[in-house]
């Protein structure tokens, strides 16, 4: 589903992505962690094109994205990106947030748009606020709706960046069910996340960053019960004595 | 007639005249700018006080001065305000270059008022916790004001201030509608004298961008040297 | 001061109309409005031009304004007033003359108010707008600009008063402005003085203060609205 190819980037001196080189597979769920700095949320951004490569190659669903004269806006309508901060547009109701770009581009009909907004929003258990502001929202909540206008354009993969770091404890968890709900869907998703519990119980596979290299790639039962890379050690270390 | 000469802008009797309007201009926003930043300060200091009625003071003061324009302003002391002065004090006003003395009264209000403003926003821009905690190190309150808010609150205040100054610089131009021989008014004296028009606004326009992109460019160093650093 | 009111209220308030071309406050009002209404699609570009990433809009743009923010309003009113009708060979007239200069002059400041309103705006909105397939255009249509001139209504009304107060520098290129109507009567009654100016005064600082107040409370409410506060607010400078 996703190709990197030798992909580096810098930001002027820093080398923020050394020689990234991996697959992702169709309906995988990939979680990738590591101390901040690392490059996880730089890596999932030039996925999307948020963030532009120096080197290399990435194709998403068998396009290069980062192709010189690529058609971005159609490269990004098939790619679901969810961000730390939720990003709702305030103006907007819950529900015309799911269904602007659907209709603006030209993807559905106001009404089929309509339809399957309140489906989505009954899936992430927020059909009853579907006109509601987003301001009115707790930040859990925000960030369901922000799944859901994401899934709303029908994208075979989905990027969440940290989708959990900015809520409450308490609201952890709902954000977190509707993601292990849409992997038990079999959605291809890459999870940028500090949330330990949902790698070792949903990902098929963990990437391991520090410093702008994938330091180490294995399963959750591999990587928890018995980290090969030192620093991924340190890592798991430290977060344990949280 | 050549479309457009120089040479009037360089020498004679037309150079002459739009050299006196310009340093009558500079010499407008000079005064009352020495004026009006005093002023500024103090209508500033009113507005954040702790007493309500010199807060509600200096607002009416504010409002009532920045909600007229400069022109009405200008008319007012030049026309209405002479009416209200004892014989004596209006023959000494008519002696002495009214036009010059009213639009400095003008100017110095309208300025400062505008001044206060940005003065008091440099002081609310700097948080409570500043002073609650300079207070908490047993400061007591004027030394706390005198050595952690104000030097925030005017560095904060200074870009706008210079701003405003820009402003004060332009607003000398609405002094030519008393008869103030700025250097708008010379301007337009030499246009009627020669018909030289192009060359007359032309000198005034060089006159007034030098000035104003000097003085902006002053605010932009400031705002270099001295950036406003949040805690 | 009743009696002069009595007589000359209705001068005040329309000039020679219908005797002649609209004039006073009447003139004022539909003046400010009329300038204001007419900049906003320009200042609506231009502010758009300043913030896009393309060189060959915002250096343009930004040397303009900080062109016209250098100069007196009075000098470039002169400027029009004088060569416009050379340029063109259509002899304007005062009320013309103004309302272009003041077109020009609102929009350069609205293309200000715009410009901030954008760069407020937290980053994440244009990027999820993108992120979700919505092309440049179509995310500052949708997502942006709604947001924008939202937020930045208290700065639109305020621009308003400053127009309305720009509007008195017509009295100099003799316009029938209310300054300048104010005058003539001053003229007529010659004993008056104080009393016509503060009428003057006072009508200006109605019209003036009561629509601060409403920029005011406009700006009131949106701070009430917890999402709103992650965007900023800008306050063009009144003069």
């Amino acid at each position: 589903m996703i190709v990197l190819e030798q992909v580096n980037k810098y930001y002027g001196d820093y080398h923020a992505l050394v020689d990234i080189s991996e697959r992702v597979d169709k309906n995988e769920v990939l979680v990738v962690c590591g101390p901040s700095g690392s490059g996880k949320s730089t890596l999932i951004r030039t996925l999307n094109r948020l963030e532009e490569i120096d080197a290399g190659r990435i194709e998403v669903d068998g396009r290069d994205i980062h192709a010189k004269g690529a058609d971005v806006n159609a490269l990004r309508a098939g790619i679901g990106f969810v961000f730390q901060h939720f990003n709702l547009f305030p103006h907007l109701t819950v529900l015309e947030n799911c269904t602007l770009a659907p209709v603006r581009l030209g993807r559905a009909s106001k009404g089929e748009a309509r339809a399957y907004a309140m489906q989505l929003l009954e899936q992430v258990g927020l059909a009853h606020k579907a006109d509601a502001y987003p301001d009115a929202l707790s930040g859990g909540q925000q960030q369901r709706v922000a799944i859901a206008r994401a899934l709303a354009m029908r994208p075979p993969i989905m990027l969440f960046d940290e989708p959990t770091s900015a809520l409450d404890p308490e609201m952890v968890g709902e954000v977190l069910q509707v993601m292990r709900a849409l992997a038990s869907q079999g959605m291809t998703m890459v999870c940028v996340t500090h949330e330990m519990g949902f790698a070792r119980d949903v990902a098929d596979r963990i990437w391991f960053m520090s410093e702008g290299k994938i330091l180490e790639k294995a399963t959750p039962q591999d990587f928890f019960a018995n980290p090969q890379h030192p620093r991924a050690r340190q890592f798991l270390a430290d977060r344990r004595r949280d | 007639m050549q479309f457009f000469d120089p040479a009037i802008l360089h020498a004679g009797q037309y150079h002459d005249w739009l050299v006196q309007g310009l340093v009558l201009s500079i010499q407008l926003t000079v005064i009352s700018f020495v004026f009006a930043l005093p002023l500024g300060a103090l209508v500033a200091v009113m507005r954040t006080s702790t007493s309500t009625p010199l807060r509600a003071a200096g607002a009416a003061f504010v409002e009532a001065i920045r909600n007229v324009p400069l022109l009405a302003h200008l008319l007012f002391w030049y026309f209405a305000f002479p009416e209200l002065l004892p014989d004596a004090a209006r023959e000494l006003l008519y002696a002495n270059n009214p036009e010059v003395v009213c639009a400095v009264i003008a100017l110095t209000l309208y300025a400062g008022v505008h001044m206060a403003e940005d003065i008091r926003s440099g002081i609310r821009a700097v948080p409570r916790t500043q002073l609650e905690a300079a207070r908490s190190l047993g400061l007591g309150r004027i030394a706390a004001v005198r050595l952690v808010l104000l030097p925030q609150a005017l560095r904060a205040s200074v870009p706008p201030l210079l701003s405003q100054t820009v402003n004060l610089w332009k607003d000398t131009s609405v002094a030519t509608v008393i008869g103030a021989a700025e250097l708008m008014y010379q301007a337009a004296r030499v246009e009627t004298a020669s018909f030289r028009s192009l060359e007359a606004f032309t000198f005034a326009t060089l006159a007034y961008l030098t000035v104003s992109l000097m003085i902006s460019a002053a605010a932009h160093l400031y705002q270099r040297r001295y950036p406003v650093r949040t805690a | 001061m009743l009696e002069l009111i009595d007589t000359y209220w209705l001068y005040f308030l329309v000039g020679q109309y219908p005797e002649g071309p609209l004039g006073g406050l009447a003139l004022t009002i539909v003046l400010s409005g009329a300038a204001l209404l007419l900049a906003m699609p320009l200042g609506l570009v231009l502010g758009v031009a300043r913030v896009s990433p393309w060189r060959a809009l915002n250096v343009p743009v930004a040397v303009l304004v900080h062109v016209v923010r250098a100069v007196p309003l009075l000098l470039v009113l002169f400027w029009t007033y004088f060569f416009l009708p050379a340029v063109t060979g259509v002899k304007t007239s005062q009320a013309a003359t103004m309302l272009i200069v003041l077109v020009l002059f609102d929009s350069i400041y609205l293309a200000e108010i715009v410009a901030a309103g954008i760069r407020a705006l937290p980053k994440g909105q244009f990027e999820s707008a993108r992120s979700l397939g919505l092309g440049y255009g179509a995310a500052l249509r949708h997502v942006v600009l709604p947001q924008t001139l939202r937020h930045g209504l208290p700065s639109i009304v305020n621009q308003l008063v400053s127009t309305i107060k720009a509007t008195s520098l017509g009295y100099i290129i003799g316009l029938s402005e209310v300054s300048f109507i104010a005058t003539q009567i001053n003229t007529l009654v010659f004993t008056r003085a104080v009393e016509v100016y503060l009428v003057l005064a006072l009508t200006y600082f109605i019209l003036c203060f009561g629509l601060s107040r409403l920029a005011f409370l406009l700006e009131r409410r949106l701070q009430r609205r917890p999402a709103a506060q992650a965007a900023g607010i800008m306050k063009a400078s009144v003069r």
